[in-house]
């Protein structure tokens, strides 16, 4: 990839992606949090546009953005007693351990190893998704929407309250 | 100063072990799930950067990966919050390390 | 596309206004080093879509011909002191808000609340870049822009909530969360209906879908009536236009998320509103109404003309049922939105794609065949609406046409001159 433009991009969209998602760790606050955690999802939005999948970069403004990143917010703010606050357990020292060692080991590893790459665009287009999508993954497709319906009817039952099942006769 | 694969997976890795601290030291319950999210993120880059980079015949193949990550990313964020909302109704707390009743 | 006329493709051809700006940029090229013309483009693209037009329309047309409009529709005048026929009254609107206090309740999250209004005219500005004013008058033609509109312009839904949030103040609070409950639900059919015209022309792009109507002689507003429909219902509901307006009623919640802005931060979340309303107007055009396209008129008209009016004209609908109809309760909306606009939508979809099917397989895509197809839906359309009204229990009979305080205090007795003492 060269160029000064998809330099700079990259160098920028990083420090975006990275800066919001260290954000999430150190907010104190639980919704300031999801605000830097939805900054983070747009600069990966970026870098998948930078990628060449723009269709996908769409589809992770519209579902990371326009829905995750709402029910999330919903959430927060349908469980008022905690507070909004957005402290560790005593597992913090531990985990910072284990994930320094972890990204310690995949930069080595990303950095020693020869990768085989192309440098070409292929240039997916959303055509080719979508071919590819009901044509040779057309099974894991439908297996998804069966999961996507089985997450919405048992998100529905989940947060039915005890009055509204006995309204339905289903206590 | 040219920008290749190594760079963009070293992004994908940092902000997955972001995401590795963030879900297992959250205390709220959210909070782990944002964790969660971040990761999956992450991993949806990698995918990304190696469809775009490698030698394939099929190279959409990590596109169509990664809708499957979103898919699944976004049905275990409606499941997971309305965990958290029913456990909240229950117990009025979301804090991970208050939800012990198996305690002794 | 060439167009039949001598000076085609001179760069004062001002029926491809892109031959002028590829004429400036070209000029730059030349004149200027390096890559001074590649960072000029877009800013040239801002500066003749969006200050030369969006602004002075959003000012004229959603400031001032808006009130003038519901002014006359409610038996007003509207404003009229300020200049001759109040034409200064948007400068005076600006010049009262700049000059205003800007309040900050104690407490706020500043940070939020001071990022909100400005992270609101992003989305406004970013969605003009796919919209095409003509076969070549268009900033970023991308393959699928139409899947970038629909991404783009859900986040102001988030900005939105950013701006509620802050002020630590409960109307805000609950204006924030009436808008995002709403947004996220009014999307799913909103995005259903425009599948239909996806599935339909074949094309995610928006100059795609314009080509397509061209081509076909046909406005997708007669083929697809039921997407047409719901896509203007979702999108008033979206963009919180009156008969939606839930999340900032004022008679309910004070203005919703607006309560605690004032001055020219107000000044931005009312300066975007209209143009979003501009921008789903000029969406609305281009998808239902032919965008730049008139028949082949447009060969020798300038194609912009009767794109800006198409957008107008879908601008004055907005208006009129903003005028007309009043405020509904959020239930009623929430429930209109999943048991009424959600079903359809799928049986629009399910029709169109038959259609489909049936045209491009059985017909060999024949052109006249669209025609049947636009008879078939608009009849379609009436009996669906109608019967899963019914099937609702709507039942028009048992409406009463006066309201039933009224009949109950013993009717309605209509005050005439002759019994009126006399006046």
């Amino acid at each position: 990839m060269d160029g000064a433009g998809p330099t700079l991009a990259f160098w920028a969209l990083s420090a975006v992606t990275l800066v919001a998602a260290g954000g999430v760790l150190v907010s104190r606050n639980l919704l300031h949090a999801v605000l830097f955690l939805i900054l983070s999802f747009v600069g990966i939005a970026g870098f998948f546009l930078l990628l060449s999948a723009e269709f996908l970069a769409m589809a992770q403004v519209v579902i990371y953005v326009g829905a995750i990143a709402v029910l999330v917010l919903f959430a927060v703010l349908l469980t008022p007693a905690v507070g909004r606050d957005n402290g560790e357990t005593r597992f913090i020292a531990p985990a910072l351990l284990l994930s320094v060692a972890l990204a310690a080991v995949f930069i080595f590893v990303i950095h020693d190893t020869t990768w085989n790459t192309v440098d070409e665009d292929p240039r997916a287009t959303v055509e080719s998704l979508g071919t590819a999508l009901l044509g040779r993954w057309v099974l894991p497709f439908e297996i998804a929407s069966v999961l996507l319906t089985a997450a919405l009817v048992g998100a529905i039952m989940l947060v039915r309250s005890p009055e509204e099942e006995a309204e339905d006769g289903l206590a | 100063m040219n920008v290749g694969i190594e760079h963009f997976l070293t992004v994908g890795a940092l902000l997955f072990c972001l995401g590795l601290v963030v879900a297992l030291s959250k205390r709220n319950a959210i909070g782990v799930l944002m964790g969660v999210e971040l990761m999956l993120n992450a991993v949806n880059l990698t995918l990304i950067t190696f469809s775009r980079f490698s030698v394939s015949e099929q190279p959409v193949t990590g596109h169509a990966f990664t809708v499957f990550v979103i898919t699944v990313a976004a049905a275990e964020a409606a499941v997971a919050l309305a965990l958290a909302v029913s456990v909240y109704r229950n117990r009025q707390t979301v804090n991970v390390d208050q939800i012990n009743l198996l305690k002794s | 596309m060439k167009q039949p006329f001598l000076v085609s493709d001179k760069w004062y051809d001002i029926r491809d206004l892109s031959n002028l700006s590829n004429e400036i940029l070209h000029q730059v090229d030349r004149a200027l080093p390096g890559e001074a013309a590649y960072i000029l483009s877009p800013l040239l693209g801002f500066v003749f879509v969006f200050l030369l037009f969006v602004l002075p329309t959003q000012l004229y047309l959603g400031v001032l011909g808006e009130r003038k409009i519901i002014g006359r529709m409610q038996s007003r005048y509207g404003p009229n002191r300020t200049g001759k026929f109040g034409v200064l009254q948007p400068i005076a609107d600006a010049a009262k808000l700049l000059t205003k206090e800007a309040l900050t309740p104690r407490y706020a999250d500043k940070t939020i609340m001071y990022l909100a209004p400005v992270l609101f005219v992003m989305p406004a500005v970013m969605v003009w870049a796919v919209i095409p004013f003509g076969p070549e008058m268009i900033i970023a033609d991308i393959p699928n822009s139409l899947v970038y509109y629909l991404a783009v312009s859900s986040v102001p839904t988030l900005v939105i909530f950013m701006g509620g949030w802050s002020h630590n103040n409960k109307y805000s609070l609950f204006g924030a969360i009436r808008i995002v409950a709403m947004g996220v639900s009014y999307e799913v059919p909103l995005v259903m209906a425009l599948l239909g015209v996806v599935v339909m022309t074949g094309s995610l792009s928006l100059n795609g879908i314009v080509f397509w109507q061209d081509a076909f002689d046909i406005w997708l507003v007669a083929l697809q009536p039921l997407a047409f429909a719901i896509f203007f219902i979702c999108v008033s509901a979206e963009l919180n236009r009156t008969p939606v307006d839930i999340a900032e009623a004022e008679s309910e919640l004070g203005s919703g998320y607006l309560t605690e802005y004032s001055g020219m931060k107000w000044g931005l979340f009312y300066g975007m509103d209209i143009a979003y309303a501009l921008a789903a107007s000029a969406l609305g055009a281009t998808i239902f109404f032919g965008g730049w396209s008139f028949f082949g008129l447009q060969d020798w008209v300038p194609s912009w003309l009767f794109f800006i009016g198409k957008l107008y004209a879908f601008y004055f609908l907005f208006i009129w049922t903003r005028g007309t109809l009043p405020r509904l309760r959020i239930d009623q909306l929430m429930a209109f939105c999943w048991k009424y606009l959600f079903p359809l939508a799928l049986f629009n979809l399910f029709i169109v794609a038959t259609e489909r099917v049936i045209w491009t397989d059985g017909l060999d895509g024949e052109k006249g065949f669209v025609y049947i197809f636009a008879a078939a839906n608009i009849l379609a359309t009436i009996v669906l609406v109608v019967t899963w009204a019914r099937f609702l229990g709507y039942r028009p009979e048992n409406q009463t046409t006066k309201p039933r305080l009224v009949n109950e205090a013993g009717g309605y007795v209509p005050v005439t001159p002759a019994s009126g003492e006399g006046r």
